[in-house]
C-alpha cells in the first residue's frame, strides 16, 4: 500500500478560530443492537471505552489521533482508532460480532476530519450549524450529527473546548472554505464568547 | 423652510460634520443623523415622486413606516433601490438619488399622470386594458412593464459578504424601547436566557422624545440605567441595528442585523441573518401613528406629529418654521409644545374634538398656542411644499372658514400597535373601540408544540399607550415569559411612572367628516401606491366587500411599506363605505418580513466558491492538472474529456474512444454509488428492490440489476456484487447514491422494520478506477499481485487482493463493451494508484477518458443510461430489459404497477437504435413525426431521440430512441425535423451497434 493522504493534506487557517485538517483517522461504522449485551461487550472491548449514550462522544485524543466511540443513531456507532489499525480492527470486530446481526465497515477514507479551536470556535460553528452551542447546552463530550450550511456533518467537543468536525471526503474543500469564511477575522459575533479585548 | 436649529438634537454630534450627496448635490450633515434628518436640515423637503401620479412627496415619518422617502443608495455594484431615508444612518461619502421621476425630481414629465388622475380610478388596470384584446401583447404590456416597479435594480454583482448565525434563547425580546428593556430585565432577573434586539442604533424607542418620569427620574435616565444593568448580566445579549423580521412556527424568528450599512469601510459581513429559536418571544414593537385623511395630506411638509417632534428632539431639525398641528387625540399636543419650546411658530392646534384634550392641552394653552376645537383641515395647498391650509369645521363638508399660510403641518390620527410580528404566525387581533385600533388578543396567541402561546406582546405593541401602562404591561409580560420557560420569579418592584392625564381620542377616518368628492379625491390613504379615500369608496360601490379583495383591487397596502400607515385608515374607510363595523371588515394578512431584508442576508455565505458544495474525487486535482474539461454530475465535477493543446473537445472525445477501444483507457469511476447491504435478510431485501433475482447470486459474482419505484418506473441501475453469504455491495448511478441510500433506509425503517438488514453508504470510502481496453489485463499483470487472468477472474466476477501492494477489490464488469476491470482502492490511496497506472500503462498507450467517451462507448453497445433513456416515465419493459425482470419472484417494488393497463399498453414507445441515412448526428431530444396533426394543430409524433452521438468506431451518427412499436419496425425510416428547418432521416435498427455478441468484454 502507499502512504494514505487526506483530502486537503493538512490545510489550516487562522482567523476568529483556527481550523486545521487532521491527519488520516481510522473510522469504523458499526450498526447493531446497541442495547444487546454481547454487542456492547465486543464493541466496548475493542474500543476501550463504554458505549456512549445518545449524542455522546467517548473519545481520547493522543499523538496517533482519536480513539473511542461516538453515538451516531439509535443503531449506529462510529468507532475511532489509528488509521493504520482500521483494517485489522474491522476484521477483529467482524469476527467478534459474527453470529449477531451487526455491520462493521471501515469508512476511514470516506471522511475528512477537522479541528476547530480558539475562543470564538462556538460562534464560528454556530454560523453554519443549526445547533445550540451555548456552553450550557453543548459541553465537552457531546456529539451531534447535523449539517454545516449545505452538507451533512457531525462534530463533537473535546475537553479543551475545541471541536472535531467530520464531513464526507468529497466536500472537504467546501467545508474548509465554509469554516474559513465563518472565521473571517472581521466577522466576530461575540454571542457565545466575549470579543477579544486589545 | 426646514433647517437645523441651535438647540435639541440628542442623537447628533455637532462637532462631527459629515458630507454626502443627494442627486449629485453635496450636502452637509452631522454624525448621528439619519439621511432623512440630514436632508431635512438642508431644506430638502421634497424627496421623491409618487408611484402612480408622480406627485411630489416628502417625509411623513421618522422610522421604518416611512412610505415616501425611498431613495437609491450607493453607486455601481453597491447601488440599492428603495432604501428608506428614515432608517439610513448618515455616513461620510453617502450617495443618494431620488426615484420615479424623469428627467429630474423638480421637473418630471410623469407628473402629467396627476392631471389625468380622474382617469386612473381604482381597478384602472382591470378596466382599461381589457380591450381591444390584441392590444395587450403589443401595446399595453410593454408600456406597463416599463412603468412598473419602483427604483432600478443594480446591474453588477454585490461585492459585500453576508452570513447567517444560529442563536438559541429562552426569551427573545424584539424591540428595545422602554417596554422591551423592562420585559428583558425582569425575564433576565428571573434567570431566563434573554436576547434583546432593536432595529435602530438606539435604545429607548420613542419614549425619550415623548418624555415622562420613571420612579421619579426622567425616562432617559431609566433607559440608560436599564441598558447598563442588562449589559452586565451574563444571561443577556443585547443587539442594536438588529431587526425582528419574521416570526415562524416553533419559535423560529429571523433577525436582520445591519453590521456595516452605517460604516461601509468597517470590513466584515454587511448583514447577518439571525436564525433564532426562542422558547418565548416578546414583541415590544411599539405603535405606529396614523395619518389623517384630508385633502392634500401628501403635500411635502405634512408630517406625522410624532415624526415632527422626533426631528426636533433627536436631530435638532425643524421641519418648518410656521406649523399647524391637526389632531384627534392628546399626543399631538406634545409636538406643539416641543416645537413651541424650540422657538418655532405653532400657528394653530386644530383639534377635531369639540371639548379638546386634557392636561397637555392646558400646557399648550399656557404656552400661548392657539387651540381651535372642533376644527379640521379642509385642504392643504402648495405644490412641492406646504403653502397654506384651509381650515373648516370637522363636522361639515369642508367649507373653508379661514386660510392660514404656513410651511408645515403636523397630523395625528391616533396610534395603532405594531402587531405585525404578533400576527405573522397566527396571533389574532381584537378591535379596541376606545383607542380605535386593533391590538393583540392575548387570549388567542400563536401556539407552539406545547399548545401554549409562544408570542407575547408588551407595551404599546399590546395597545398600552401611556408610559405607566407600557411599563407595567412590559413588567408583567417579562415575568410571564420567564415563568413560561420554567424560571422562578423574584419579587421585583414595578416601576411607577408619571405622565399627563390624557382625554379620549375621537376616531377620524375622513376629514372633515362629510368631505366633498373633490376633497376625498385628494385625501391619500396609501402614499406609496397613491390610493385615496375615493378609491376605496368606489371599490365598495362596485361590490368589493372583503378587505383582501379590496386591497388587491385598489393596491392599498401593497407597496414596499406594506401599508404600515394606510391599512387601518383604509379598512376603516371600507367599513364606513359598507356600513359595517370595523372589526367585521377585519385586517389584511400580516406577512414577514416586517420591512424588506436584503437578498444577500438570505443567501448568507453561499456565494463564490461556496455557493454550492462541489464534490471532488481523490483524483480531482490530477484531472484538473491534466486539462480536464469538467461536466457537473449532481454536485460532483467529472472530467468530460481531456483535450490536449490545440485539440477540440469533440476531437478529444473521439481520440479517447478510439484509444480505449484499440489499446487502453482509464476512467475515474469513484463517483458511482456504493452501498453495503448486510444481514440475514439482505438477499430477500434486494430481491424486493431489484427487478431481477439477487438472492441467488453467489459470493464472488456480479449481476446487473434494475430498480423501480413503487409506480413501476425505472429509477436506478447498477452492478451488484455479493461479498459473502450475508453481504452485498450495490453499485448505483453517480446521481443516485444518496437517493437510493435513502430509498433503502425508508423501506427498511418504515415498511420492513422487522427484516434483519443493515445498510451503509461507502461511496466515498473507495476511489474506483476503470482500466478499460484490450491491453487492460496486460497492465494489471505488469503491476503484479493478484491473478487477473480470464480463468481466475472471469467476466462478471470480482476478487479481493493486492495489485502492486495496493489493497483492492477488482470487479470484472464493463460499461464499454471492452475488456474492463474496475478497481476499488481506499480513497486515501486512490491518487497514488491512478498515477501508478498512468505511468506503468504508458507502454500500452494508456490515456484517461472522460464521461463523454464513456457515453459514446455505452451507446455503441446499446447500454441504457438512467436520465437519458429514462425520465421518470419509462419502465424497464419499454427499454427491452425484460430479461432483467425475474418471472420467478412473487414480488418486487414496481411489479404490481407494471401490470396496470397503461403499463402493458402495446402502444408504449419502445427502445430502438437509430441510424441516420446520411451518417449525420440526430439532434438530442428530436421527435419522429407521424402523419397528420393533433387537436391542437400540432404535428403528430411517433418517437423521440434519447441518446445521440457520433461514433468514431463506426464512423457515423448513432442514436437510441423510444419509438411507437419500434422493435417491430426494424428497417423502417423515420423523419426527425430539426430546429434549423432541416429534417434528418434515420432507420430503425437494433440498439446494439457494436460487438453484438459481447466477445470483446469476455476475453
Amino acid at each position: 500500500m502507499s502512504e494514505p493522504i487526506t483530502a486537503l493534506r493538512g490545510a489550516a487557517f487562522d482567523g476568529l478560530a483556527r481550523v486545521e485538517e487532521c491527519p488520516p483517522q481510522g473510522m469504523i461504522t458499526l450498526r447493531g443492537d446497541l442495547a444487546a449485551r454481547p454487542f456492547a461487550r465486543a464493541v466496548g472491548t475493542a474500543a476501550g471505552v463504554k458505549l456512549p449514550g445518545p449524542n455522546e462522544a467517548r473519545v481520547e485524543i493522543d499523538a496517533a489521533g482519536a480513539t473511542g466511540l461516538c453515538w451516531m443513531s439509535p443503531d449506529e456507532l462510529l468507532l475511532l482508532c489509528p488509521h493504520h489499525e482500521a483494517a485489522a480492527m474491522e476484521a477483529d470486530l467482524s469476527r467478534a460480532l459474527s453470529g449477531q446481526h451487526a455491520l462493521v465497515v471501515n469508512v476511514s477514507d470516506a471522511r475528512a476530519m477537522f479541528r476547530l479551536s480558539g475562543r470564538a470556535a462556538r460562534d464560528v460553528l454556530a454560523k453554519l450549524a443549526p445547533v445550540d452551542l451555548a456552553p450550557s447546552a453543548f459541553r465537552p463530550g457531546m456529539f451531534r450529527r447535523t449539517r454545516l450550511a449545505q452538507v451533512a456533518a457531525a462534530f463533537w467537543m473535546e475537553e479543551d473546548e475545541s471541536f472535531r468536525i467530520l464531513c464526507f471526503r468529497s466536500v472537504a474543500q467546501y467545508v474548509f472554505d465554509l469554516v474559513k469564511t465563518a472565521a473571517h477575522p472581521a466577522s466576530s459575533v461575540a454571542f457565545h464568547a466575549a470579543p477579544d479585548r486589545p | 423652510m426646514s433647517a437645523r436649529i441651535a438647540t435639541q438634537g440628542r442623537l447628533i454630534d455637532r462637532s462631527r460634520p459629515i458630507t454626502f450627496t443627494f442627486n449629485g448635490r453635496r450636502l452637509h450633515g452631522l454624525a448621528g443623523d439619519t439621511l432623512a434628518s440630514a436632508l431635512l436640515a438642508n431644506d430638502q423637503v421634497m424627496l421623491g415622486r409618487s408611484y402612480k401620479f408622480h406627485r411630489p412627496r416628502g417625509l411623513i415619518a421618522s422610522g421604518p413606516e416611512e412610505p415616501n422617502a425611498l431613495v437609491g443608495l450607493g453607486e455601481g455594484p453597491r447601488f440599492e433601490p428603495n432604501q428608506r431615508a428614515t432608517t439610513t444612518e448618515l455616513f461620510d461619502g453617502l450617495v443618494a438619488t431620488s426615484q420615479n421621476h424623469w428627467p429630474s425630481l423638480d421637473l418630471d414629465i410623469g407628473a402629467v399622470n396627476a392631471a389625468l388622475a380622474r382617469f386612473f380610478p381604482a381597478g384602472f388596470y382591470y378596466k382599461t386594458f381589457m380591450w381591444p384584446r390584441d392590444f395587450w401583447k403589443k401595446v399595453y404590456e410593454p408600456v406597463i412593464r416599463r412603468a412598473a416597479g419602483l427604483g432600478a435594480a443594480p446591474k453588477e454583482p454585490d461585492p459585500d459578504s453576508y452570513e447567517h448565525f444560529h442563536a438559541f434563547t429562552d426569551v427573545l425580546v424584539i424591540g428595545g424601547g422602554v417596554a422591551g428593556l423592562q420585559a428583558a430585565k425582569v425575564a433576565a432577573q428571573a434567570g431566563a436566557k434573554v436576547l434583546l434586539i432593536e432595529q435602530s442604533p438606539h435604545w429607548g424607542g420613542r419614549t425619550p422624545v415623548d418624555g415622562g418620569t420613571v420612579d421619579g427620574e426622567p425616562v432617559e435616565t431609566f433607559v440608560e440605567k436599564t441598558v447598563a444593568e442588562l449589559a452586565l448580566m451574563e444571561n443577556v445579549t443585547l443587539r442594536t441595528r438588529c431587526m425582528g423580521a419574521g416570526v415562524y412556527d416553533h419559535g423560529y424568528v429571523l433577525g436582520y442585523e445591519r453590521l456595516t450599512d452605517h460604516a461601509p469601510l468597517a470590513g466584515g459581513p454587511r448583514h447577518r441573518l439571525w436564525r433564532i429559536r426562542a422558547r418565548r418571544i416578546v414583541t415590544a414593537t411599539g405603535a405606529i401613528e396614523r395619518p389623517l385623511p384630508f385633502a392634500g395630506n401628501d403635500v411635502p411638509g405634512v408630517m406625522l406629529a410624532s415624526a415632527m417632534r422626533d426631528y426636533v428632539v433627536n436631530w435638532g431639525v425643524a421641519p418648518g418654521q410656521r406649523v399647524i398641528v391637526v389632531t384627534n387625540n392628546d399626543d399631538a399636543y406634545r409636538t406643539a409644545i416641543t416645537l413651541k419650546r424650540a422657538g418655532l411658530d405653532v400657528l394653530r392646534i386644530l383639534d377635531v374634538r369639540n371639548a379638546g384634550g386634557g392636561a397637555l392641552m392646558e400646557e399648550a394653552y399656557a404656552l400661548g398656542i392657539r387651540i381651535d376645537c372642533g376644527r379640521a383641515i379642509a385642504r392643504v395647498s402648495g405644490g412641492k411644499r406646504v403653502a397654506k391650509v384651509a381650515i373648516c369645521a370637522h363636522e361639515g363638508e369642508g367649507g373653508a372658514l379661514e386660510e392660514v399660510a404656513c410651511d408645515a403641518v403636523a397630523m395625528s390620527g391616533g396610534w395603532s400597535p405594531a402587531v405585525h410580528l404578533w400576527s405573522h404566525c397566527g396571533g389574532k387581533l381584537i378591535w379596541d373601540e376606545t383607542q380605535a385600533h386593533f391590538r393583540p388578543d392575548t387570549a388567542r396567541p400563536p401556539t407552539g408544540a406545547d399548545g401554549e402561546g409562544f408570542v407575547i406582546p408588551a407595551g404599546a405593541a399590546s395597545g398600552e399607550l401611556s408610559l405607566d401602562g407600557v411599563l407595567s404591561d412590559a413588567d408583567a409580560t417579562g415575568k410571564y415569559a420567564a415563568k413560561a420557560v420554567g424560571c422562578k420569579l423574584k419579587r421585583t418592584k414595578v416601576p411607577t411612572c408619571a405622565g399627563p392625564e390624557e382625554a379620549p381620542m375621537r376616531p377620524v377616518w375622513l376629514m372633515p367628516e362629510r368631505a366633498r368628492v373633490a376633497l376625498r379625491n385628494k385625501a391619500f390613504l396609501d402614499y406609496q401606491n397613491d390610493v385615496k379615500v375615493s378609491d376605496i369608496q368606489l371599490a365598495a360601490r362596485e361590490g368589493y366587500e372583503s378587505v383582501e379583495h379590496t386591497k388587491r383591487y385598489t393596491t392599498l397596502g401593497m407597496a414596499t411599506d406594506q401599508g404600515k400607515l394606510s391599512n387601518i385608515n383604509g379598512l376603516a374607510t371600507l367599513a364606513d363605505a359598507l356600513g359595517s363595523p370595523v372589526p367585521e371588515v377585519g385586517t389584511t394578512t400580516f406577512r414577514p418580513p416586517w420591512t424588506p431584508i436584503s437578498m444577500g442576508a438570505i443567501a448568507g455565505e453561499a456565494r463564490g466558491e461556496i455557493f454550492q458544495p462541489l464534490r471532488r474525487t481523490p483524483m480531482h486535482g490530477w484531472h484538473e492538472a491534466n486539462g480536464a474539461h469538467w461536466e457537473p454530475v449532481g454536485q460532483w465535477r467529472r472530467p468530460y474529456a481531456y483535450p490536449r493543446p490545440g485539440e477540440s473537445l469533440h476531437d478529444a472525445v473521439m481520440r479517447e474512444v478510439k484509444n480505449t477501444r484499440q489499446s487502453l483507457g482509464l476512467l475515474d469511476a469513484s463517483t458511482l454509488g456504493k452501498m453495503i447491504v448486510k444481514g440475514p435478510d439482505a438477499g430477500r431485501f434486494l430481491d424486493m428492490l431489484y427487478t431481477n433475482m439477487m438472492s441467488s447470486l453467489k459470493p464472488g459474482k456480479c449481476r446487473y440489476g434494475l430498480m423501480c419505484s413503487e409506480n413501476g418506473f425505472l429509477i436506478d441501475d447498477g452492478v451488484v456484487a455479493r461479498l459473502d453469504d450475508e453481504t452485498f455491495l450495490c453499485h448505483t448511478t453517480t446521481g443516485g447514491a444518496e437517493r437510493i441510500h435513502a430509498h433503502m433506509e425508508e423501506w427498511l425503517q418504515c415498511e420492513w422494520w422487522d427484516w434483519q438488514v443493515h445498510v451503509a453508504n461507502v461511496t466515498e470510502q473507495f476511489a474506483q478506477i476503470a482500466v478499460v481496453g484490450p491491453k487492460a489485463r496486460a497492465l494489471l499483470e505488469k503491476l503484479g499481485g493478484m491473478d487477473v487472468s480470464r480463468e481466475a477472474l472471469p467476466f462478471m466476477e470480482w476478487r479481493a487482493g493486492e495489485l502492486a501492494d495496493f489493497p483492492v477489490r477488482v470487479f470484472r464488469i464493463s460499461f464499454s463493451g471492452e475488456l474492463s476491470y474496475e478497481i476499488a482502492v481506499p480513497a486515501s490511496q486512490g491518487l497514488a494508484l491512478w498515477e501508478l497506472l498512468m505511468n506503468e500503462g504508458a507502454e500500452f498507450g494508456i490515456a484517461p477518458y472522460g464521461t463523454e467517451a464513456l457515453h459514446v462507448m455505452r451507446a455503441e453497445k446499446g447500454f441504457i443510461m438512467i436520465g437519458d433513456e429514462t425520465d421518470g416515465t419509462v419502465i424497464p419493459q419499454d427499454l427491452g430489459l425484460g430479461w432483467a425482470i425475474s418471472k420467478k419472484k412473487d414480488d418486487y417494488l414496481g411489479k404490481r404497477a407494471q401490470q396496470r393497463p397503461h403499463m402493458t399498453d402495446p402502444n408504449r414507445w419502445k427502445l430502438v437504435g437509430l441510424e441516420t441515412l446520411d451518417g449525420s448526428v440526430l439532434p438530442d431530444g428530436a421527435y419522429a413525426v407521424a402523419e397528420g396533426v393533433n387537436e391542437n394543430g400540432q404535428r403528430k409524433v411517433q418517437g423521440r431521440v434519447t441518446s445521440t452521438y457520433f461514433s468514431p468506431t463506426l464512423g457515423r451518427g448513432i442514436a437510441m430512441g423510444l419509438v411507437l412499436h419500434g422493435p417491430d419496425r426494424m428497417g423502417e425510416v423515420l423523419e426527425f425535423p430539426g430546429t434549423d428547418g432541416r429534417s434528418i432521416k434515420a432507420r430503425i435498427v437494433s440498439p446494439v451497434f457494436y460487438d453484438k455478441d459481447g466477445e470483446r468484454q469476455n476475453v
